[in-house]
């Protein structure tokens, strides 16, 4: 296995970029990402295109992206909708076919790790919406039980059915609610049977697109310390999904900011959130409220998030940002190892320059 | 204190059902002044919007208003017959929902609907409605308002389309604003920016609003008093900076601990354990008594009714000094 994750470095990857950090992290990495695109075709169809005489309509939902997540630590992506987030977690689960780059888990490209059911078993994805995501003609105890006998995991009933009760306490739930239906519980709870049920096949892998988004505040404080309770206890490796800057800072070793299908700025959490690099980073944390109501006059990042179909030429954040000039407007950046704040790599002219100082 | 614009009494609000009658809003008492911002906070099922609902007369059939009173200006408009209350939604009151798609007609351009709500509501004409519209576009932020006000809904993005709302909900100069989740939908950049909005209109114009949100950072930013809901009932009510930096109630001190910093990494948040009761199985006495951590004898047989304690007013019989239990003198800690 270990020859398969030798790869040679090239000095213009993005993904040779990323491995910059690897010292600061422990384990090998459970997934390296490498120079990762998605398009969609969402042209109209042929024969309307034809007759309008219109190009076909190619939308870029990520554009080259690159990161690795090491074994036992908690990867997050953050950004607007439209900024490629979730299509990431379905390019790294396997549920897309990527349209350029590649995904290695656990040192195997994952188009062969998905095909061998020893390996698909070891990630698992939860998802947004508790109420979509449950199949409501099922028992809870079924709905838990599929991947153990998908898997072959386990044989007997008596034994899978322990299992099921010993993962429903593992969520904080009673191994009575195995029979109850999902509409007997509140979106926290169905959260928690998501949870069970991603569990059930000894995952080390768990990509979470957005698990508490649709959730009230207090019970996401319960999700979030449930989630970090069972990293802590099972080993497990997230690449959590988010919108939201301060659950991300309560559950991440490091973060990626995403804008327009590719990657801002990425690095460790505690870095990001003291010193925010890449103008559209610092965008997000001045527009978040803040509840110590100081009192101070923001400046709201004008503008909004431009259509991923035409994308901006240069870089894709230069029409809000204070900083843009006219190589911006011109040349793409590259996510390099930003100036003065070690660990952090951005995408970002005016930060390469040293342009963003005072 | 101004005499209130808006004033809640004693509201009640059931829904009948097979099974018996759910009480959804039980004894929910409150005011706003004019140009004051009232936030009502709560989780999913509190009643928050419910109250809205309550205030527009738009409450979902089978709902219903079974007892207490809502008064504008002094005006009960609770039992206004359908035809008089439509012309008071729109001319006194403006209604900003969350999904601002679903708000506006798809059919038709916005100007037109501007045009056509202030012709309703307004004694002007045509021409003035129409100078008006793009006037309104203008103010909220829209670029190009003058050509943009012969757009149709589809053809804005969400944040512009939620700017719409905000002007449609505002044309026919209304004194109270009932937004329901007005930037739920939106991305934090766009909210920030529709907020600022919200903020400047309400200082500029004098509008009050009651604003229900269950995000408290948007609270915190737009509201000078701030109502906390649970279980159909105001738990607390006073001063935003009050409840969000001292709050008293039990259920509000493990809300504001719960809500992830921004600012600092924890290694655990501060949680309530359980989860809200359902309209069906309402417990006896105070509503929150079993998840409470400082609950008594007392919490279990009586539902307490809005006390003092201070600057703010809580529903927690450890604010009554006949209680055997009271409050320490320290105040409440989380967990």
């Amino acid at each position: 296995m270990a020859e398969q994750v030798v790869h040679v470095p090239d000095p213009t990857d993005f993904a040779a970029d990323a491995h910059i950090e690897r010292p600061h992290q422990g384990g090998p990495p459970m997934m390296v990402v490498e120079d990762l695109a998605r398009f969609f075709d969402v042209s109209r169809p042929w024969l309307q295109r034809t007759l309008a005489r219109e190009p076909r309509r190619i939308l870029r939902a990520v554009d080259g992206i690159a990161f690795d997540i090491p074994k036992g630590t908690t990867l997050s992506l953050v950004g607007e909708s439209g900024c490629g987030k979730s299509t990431v977690a379905r390019l790294v689960v396997g549920l897309y076919p990527p349209t350029r780059g590649r995904v290695l888990f656990d040192g195997q490209d994952l188009a062969k790790a998905r095909s061998d059911s020893t390996q698909r078993r070891r990630m698992q994805m939860i998802f947004q919406d508790p109420y979509a995501s449950l199949n409501p003609r099922w028992r809870v105890r079924d709905i838990i039980a599929e991947p153990i006998r998908a898997f072959g995991l386990i044989q007997g009933a008596a034994a899978q059915r322990d299992r099921v009760a010993q993962l429903l306490t593992q969520v904080g739930l009673s191994p009575l609610d195995g029979e109850k239906f999902p509409h007997e519980f509140s979106g926290g709870q169905r959260q928690r049977i998501s949870i069970a049920r991603a569990l059930s096949s000894n995952p080390e892998f768990l990509v979470c697109d957005e698990p508490t988004s649709a959730l009230d505040v207090s019970v996401q404080a319960q999700i979030l310390n449930l989630m970090k309770t069972l990293q802590r206890d099972l080993g497990l490796t997230y690449l959590f999904i988010s919108h939201n800057l301060s659950v991300v800072r309560q559950i991440s070793d490091r973060i990626g900011v995403m804008y327009l299908g590719r990657i801002a700025e990425l690095a460790p959490a505690e870095t990001l959130f003291v010193t925010p690099r890449h103008p559209y980073t610092r965008a997000l944390m001045e527009a978040i409220p803040d509840l110590d109501m100081t009192g101070r006059q923001r400046i709201p990042v004008g503008g909004e998030v431009p259509s991923p179909i035409s994308p901006p030429p240069g870089c894709a954040f230069h029409p809000r940002c204070p900083l843009a000039n006219d190589r911006c407007r011109a040349e793409v950046p590259k996510l390099v190892p930003a100036r003065a704040t070690p660990g952090a790599i951005v995408a970002c002219h005016a930060v390469e320059e040293g342009r963003d100082a005072g | 204190m101004a005499a209130p614009l808006l004033e809640v009494r004693d509201l009640r609000v059931e829904f009948p059902t097979r099974r018996g009658t759910l009480t959804a809003l039980d004894g929910v008492s409150f005011s706003i002044a004019p140009g004051e911002v009232l936030g009502v906070v709560g989780e999913s099922g509190a009643g928050k919007s419910m109250t809205g609902a309550a205030i527009i007369g738009l409450l979902e059939p089978p709902g219903r208003i079974a007892a207490g009173q809502i008064l504008l200006n002094g005006r009960r408009i609770d039992n206004l017959p359908y035809e008089q209350m439509r012309h008071v939604r729109g001319r006194e009151i403006g209604a900003i929902f969350q999904d601002p798609l679903t708000t506006l007609n798809p059919l038709y351009r916005v100007g037109d609907q501007l045009v056509e709500t202030m012709l309703t509501h307004l004694d002007i004409t045509q021409a003035e409605a129409r100078k008006r519209a793009v006037g309104w576009l203008e103010l909220v932020g829209i670029p190009a308002a003058a050509q943009r006000v012969d757009s149709y809904p589809h053809e804005f993005s969400g944040g512009m389309r939620q700017r719409v709302v905000i002007a449609l909900a505002l044309c026919a100069e209304p004194k109270l604003i009932v937004a329901d989740e007005p930037t739920t939908a939106l991305d934090v950049s766009i909210q920030a920016q529709v907020i600022a909005l919200l903020k400047r209109l309400a200082r500029e114009q004098g509008t009050a609003m009651m604003l229900v949100t269950h995000d408290m950072g948007v609270i915190a930013e737009t509201a000078d008093r701030v109502a906390v809901m649970y279980a159909g009932r105001i738990a607390e009510i006073g001063p935003v900076r009050e409840v969000v930096k001292h709050p008293k109630h039990p259920y509000s001190v493990g809300l504001m601990a719960s809500i992830p910093p921004l600012d600092r990494r924890v290694e655990r948040l501060a949680q309530i354990e359980g989860a809200m009761p359902r309209l069906s199985a309402i417990p006896r006495g105070c509503a929150f008594n079993p998840r409470c951590p400082h609950v008594f004898a007392r919490c279990r047989e009586e539902r307490p009714d809005l006390l003092e304690t201070g600057p703010t007013r809580a529903a927690c019989w450890l604010y009554d000094p006949a209680s055997e239990k009271h409050v320490p003198a320290e105040g409440l800690h989380h967990g």
